[in-house]
C-alpha cells in the first residue's frame, strides 16, 4: 500500500510566499483534488508532490507498505503536466521505451502497443512526436505516465487539449487508478473530478 | 545609543589611522641604513617605488580573503537557505572585486615604473586578473538570474567551482613563466619582501598598520552594505504585502 | 542517459554540425590569416587549443540548454535521478569534444606544414586529457547557465577562468611534445591534468543536486 504525506509545505518565490504550510495525508485508494484559482500554486504545488519541485520548507514523506521511501521516487510516480513535453524527435515508441530503459525495466514493446492503442494512438506509434497535434501530444503523455505502472498518478490540468473521446479516455484512467493506488489531480474545473477524498483549496490568485 | 557613539568613535579612529599609515608610509625619508625609527630601508633595485607595498599588497591579499568569505557564506546558503547568508556572500564579493580592481590598477601603474609596460603576464600578474574574471563571472551570473532563490543557489555553485580550482592555478602558473614580481624565487634585485629582512621594523610597522587599515574598512563598507541590503529588502516585503 | 542523447544527436545532428562547421571556418580563418607563413610552435600550440576552447564553447552547452528550451528537462527529472543525467549528458560532452578535436588536430597536421608532432604518445595522451577536461569543466557549467537568462553569452564567460588552468597546461604539453620531448617530461602535466579532471568531477557530482533540481 502507498502513501504519501505533505507535512507544512510552504513555497516562497523572491520571498513571497505562494502558499504556507499545506499538510496533506493520503492513502492508497485515495483521491486528493487540488484547486484554485489560475496563479494560485496548483502546478507548483503538485510539481512538490512529484518531486520535481523543492518545497521551501516543509516535506513530503513516502512510504510502501508501511516502510519509508526516500530514493528513486521518480518511478512511483506518474506526472501529466501542460509544463512537461516529449521529445520531439523520437517516434511516440521511442519515448516510452526510453521511459522504460531509464528506469531499468526491460523493453517491453507489447506493453507499449498496448498502452499507446488504449490512448487512441495505435497507429501512429511509428511517427515522431513533432507530427503530432497537442491532443495526440496530451495522449502521449498520459501513456508515459502510466508506462511504468506507477502507484502515484499526478495530473496537473487533466482535460486540457482533449476532445470528448479522450476526456472519456482519462475518466477510465482515473478510475483505474483510483483502484491502483493515488490519484491526485490539479484543476481549476471543478467538474474535472467530482468526487475526493482530500482536497487542497489554493484559493485565490496569491 | 550608546551603540551609535561607539561606531562614530570606531570611524574616527580608522580615519586617523589610515591617515597617519598613508602620511608616514609617503613621507618618511628612505635611506640605506636606516638608523632609527624615522627612517625607512631603501631596498636596492625598488628604492622610492617600494611605498607600493603599503598599499597594493593589503588591497591583493584582501580581494582573495574576500572571495573566500564570499564562497564561505554561500556554502552555508546552500545548507540552510537563508536569504540573509546569500546577502552576506554578494557583499563580500562585490567588497572583493573592487579591492580586486584596486590591486590591478595599483600593480598595473606600479608596473610601469619599474618594468617600462603596463601588463606582463608575470604569475602574479595573472593571478589576479583571473581572479578578477572570476569575480567578474559571478556578478555576470547573477544579473542574468530573476529568481532569488535561484540566483542565490547558482552563483554559490559557481563560486564553489571557482573556488576549488583555483589553487590548481598555484601549480600551473610558476611553471609556464618565470616571475617579474618582487618576491617571487627567480627576482634577482630582491627576495621575498614580507618574510625576509628587507623590511626594518618601522616599515614592518607601517605595513601592517596598513593592512589592519584595510581590512577595518573593509569591514566598515562589508558591514555597511549588509545592513543596508536588509533594510531594503524588509521594506519591500513590507510594501509588497500592505 | 547517454544513448538517449547520443540517439537524438544522430537524428538530429545539430551539435555535430555546428561544431564541425566551426572549426572548419576557424582553421580557414587562420590559415588565410597566417598568409602562408609557417608560424612557430609555440604559436601553433597556443593556436590550436584557442580554436578548440572556442569550439567547445559553442557546442558543449547545447545538452543541457536544448532541454531546458524545449521543456523536457521537466520530463528529464521525472525519469532519472540527476546523477544519471548529469554522468550522462558528461559522457556525451566528452565524446563530443573527442571527434571534434581529434578533427581539428587532423585539420592542423593537413594545413601546417610546420606543425610537428614529435612525441605521438606524449601528444595523443594530452589531446585526450585536455578534452575530457575542458568536457567536464564545460558541463558543469552548461548545466548552471541553462537555468540563467542570457545563456548563450553567458557560457563562454563563465567557463573560461576556469578552464585557463587546463589551457595553459594543455597547451604547456603540446608544446613540448613538438619538440620531441620524451613522455616522462610531460608527467607532471599529466598529472595537474588527472588532478584536474578527478577535482572538477567531484565537485560536479556533488553540486549538481543544487543546480538541477529547481
Amino acid at each position: 500500500m502507498i502513501e504519501f504525506e505533505a507535512h507544512a509545505i510552504t513555497k516562497t518565490f523572491n520571498r513571497r510566499s505562494i502558499f504556507r504550510d499545506i499538510s496533506v495525508r493520503v492513502q492508497s485508494g485515495e483521491i486528493l483534488r487540488v484547486i484554485g484559482q489560475n496563479g494560485a500554486g496548483k502546478s507548483t504545488f503538485v510539481k512538490i508532490l512529484a518531486q520535481v519541485l523543492t518545497p521551501t520548507s516543509g516535506e513530503v514523506r513516502f512510504s510502501l507498505e508501511g516502510h519509508a521511501v526516500k530514493r528513486y521516487l521518480h518511478n512511483l510516480i506518474g506526472f501529466v503536466s501542460p509544463y512537461m513535453q516529449l521529445y520531439d524527435e523520437f517516434t511516440a515508441e521511442e519515448n516510452l521505451l526510453l521511459s522504460l530503459s531509464m528506469r531499468a525495466r526491460p523493453d517491453d514493446m507489447t506493453a507499449v502497443k498496448n498502452l499507446l492503442g488504449r490512448v487512441s494512438l495505435g497507429g501512429r506509434g511509428d511517427d515522431q512526436v513533432r507530427t503530432f497535434s497537442s491532443g495526440m501530444k496530451q495522449r502521449l503523455k498520459y501513456a508515459f505516465a502510466l508506462i511504468h505502472q506507477p502507484p502515484i498518478l499526478i495530473l496537473d490540468e487533466p482535460m486540457s487539449n482533449l476532445d470528448t473521446e479522450g476526456i472519456a479516455t482519462v475518466r477510465q484512467v482515473m478510475e483505474e487508478q483510483q483502484k491502483r493506488g493515488i490519484l491526485v489531480v490539479a484543476t481549476n474545473d471543478h467538474t474535472d473530478l467530482e468526487n475526493f477524498d482530500h482536497q487542497v483549496d489554493l484559493g485565490g490568485r496569491s | 545609543m550608546s551603540g551609535k557613539i561607539k561606531n562614530r568613535t570606531l570611524k574616527q579612529i580608522l580615519g586617523i589611522w589610515t591617515t597617519a599609515v598613508i602620511i608616514l608610509g609617503l613621507g618618511l625619508p628612505m635611506v640605506a641604513q636606516p638608523s632609527h625609527w624615522g627612517e625607512l630601508p631603501l631596498i636596492p633595485g625598488l628604492e622610492q617605488r617600494a611605498r607600493i607595498i603599503f598599499f597594493h599588497v593589503p588591497t591583493a591579499w584582501l580581494s582573495v580573503i574576500a572571495f573566500l568569505t564570499s564562497m564561505w557564506f554561500g556554502i552555508r546558503y546552500l545548507r540552510k537557505k537563508n536569504p540573509h547568508d546569500d546577502i552576506k556572500s554578494v557583499t563580500h564579493a562585490g567588497l572583493g572585486l573592487l579591492f580586486c580592481i584596486l590591486a590591478t590598477v595599483t600593480g598595473s601603474i606600479w608596473a610601469k615604473f619599474n618594468w617600462g609596460s603596463f601588463w606582463n603576464w608575470d604569475p602574479r600578474e595573472t593571478s589576479i586578473f583571473v581572479l578578477l574574471l572570476i569575480y567578474g563571472a559571478y556578478f555576470a551570473l547573477r544579473s542574468a538570474i530573476d529568481v532569488e532563490e535561484k540566483r542565490a543557489t547558482l552563483s554559490a555553485v559557481y563560486s564553489i567551482i571557482a573556488g576549488v580550482i583555483a589553487p590548481f592555478f598555484i601549480f600551473v602558473l610558476p611553471r609556464i613563466t618565470a616571475g617579474l614580481h618582487p618576491g617571487s624565487a627567480d627576482d634577482v634585485n630582491s627576495g621575498p619582501v614580507v618574510s625576509s629582512g628587507g623590511m626594518n621594523a618601522t616599515m614592518r610597522v607601517i605595513f601592517y598598520s596598513s593592512v589592519a587599515a584595510f581590512i577595518g574598512m573593509y569591514l566598515w563598507m562589508s558591514n555597511l552594505h549588509i545592513r543596508a541590503v536588509t533594510l531594503v529588502q524588509r521594506k519591500e516585503l513590507e510594501s509588497g504585502k500592505a | 542517459m547517454f544513448l538517449k542523447d547520443w540517439r537524438s544527436e544522430l537524428r538530429t545532428r545539430y551539435a555535430l554540425s555546428a561544431l564541425v562547421m566551426f572549426v572548419l571556418t576557424t582553421i580557414a580563418i587562420i590559415v588565410f590569416a597566417f598568409g602562408g607563413e609557417s608560424p612557430s610552435q609555440e604559436v601553433l600550440a597556443g593556436v590550436l587549443w584557442v580554436i578548440i576552447f572556442f569550439s567547445g564553447m559553442s557546442g558543449l552547452a547545447r545538452t543541457f540548454v536544448a532541454e531546458e528550451e524545449r521543456g523536457t528537462s521537466l520530463t528529464l527529472q521525472l525519469l532519472a535521478t540527476p546523477t544519471a543525467v548529469l554522468f550522462g549528458k558528461l559522457a556525451f560532452n566528452v565524446v563530443l569534444v573527442l571527434i571534434v578535436n581529434t578533427m581539428a588536430v587532423l585539420l592542423f597536421l593537413f594545413f601546417f606544414s610546420s606543425f610537428r608532432v614529435d612525441s605521438v604518445g606524449l601528444f595523443v595522451t594530452t589531446l585526450t586529457l585536455g578534452s575530457i577536461g575542458l568536457a567536464s569543466a564545460s558541463t558543469i557549467i552548461a548545466a548552471i547557465i541553462a537555468r540563467a537568462n542570457t545563456k548563450g553569452s553567458l557560457f563562454p564567460v563563465l567557463s573560461l577562468p576556469l578552464l585557463l588552468p587546463l589551457l595553459m597546461t594543455v597547451i604547456h604539453a603540446t608544446t613540448l611534445s613538438s619538440e620531441g620531448a620524451f613522455f616522462s617530461e610531460g608527467l607532471d602535466d599529466f598529472r595537474i591534468l588527472v588532478s584536474y579532471i578527478g577535482a572538477v568531477t567531484g565537485v560536479s557530482y556533488i553540486l549538481f543536486d543544487y543546480v538541477w533540481k529547481d
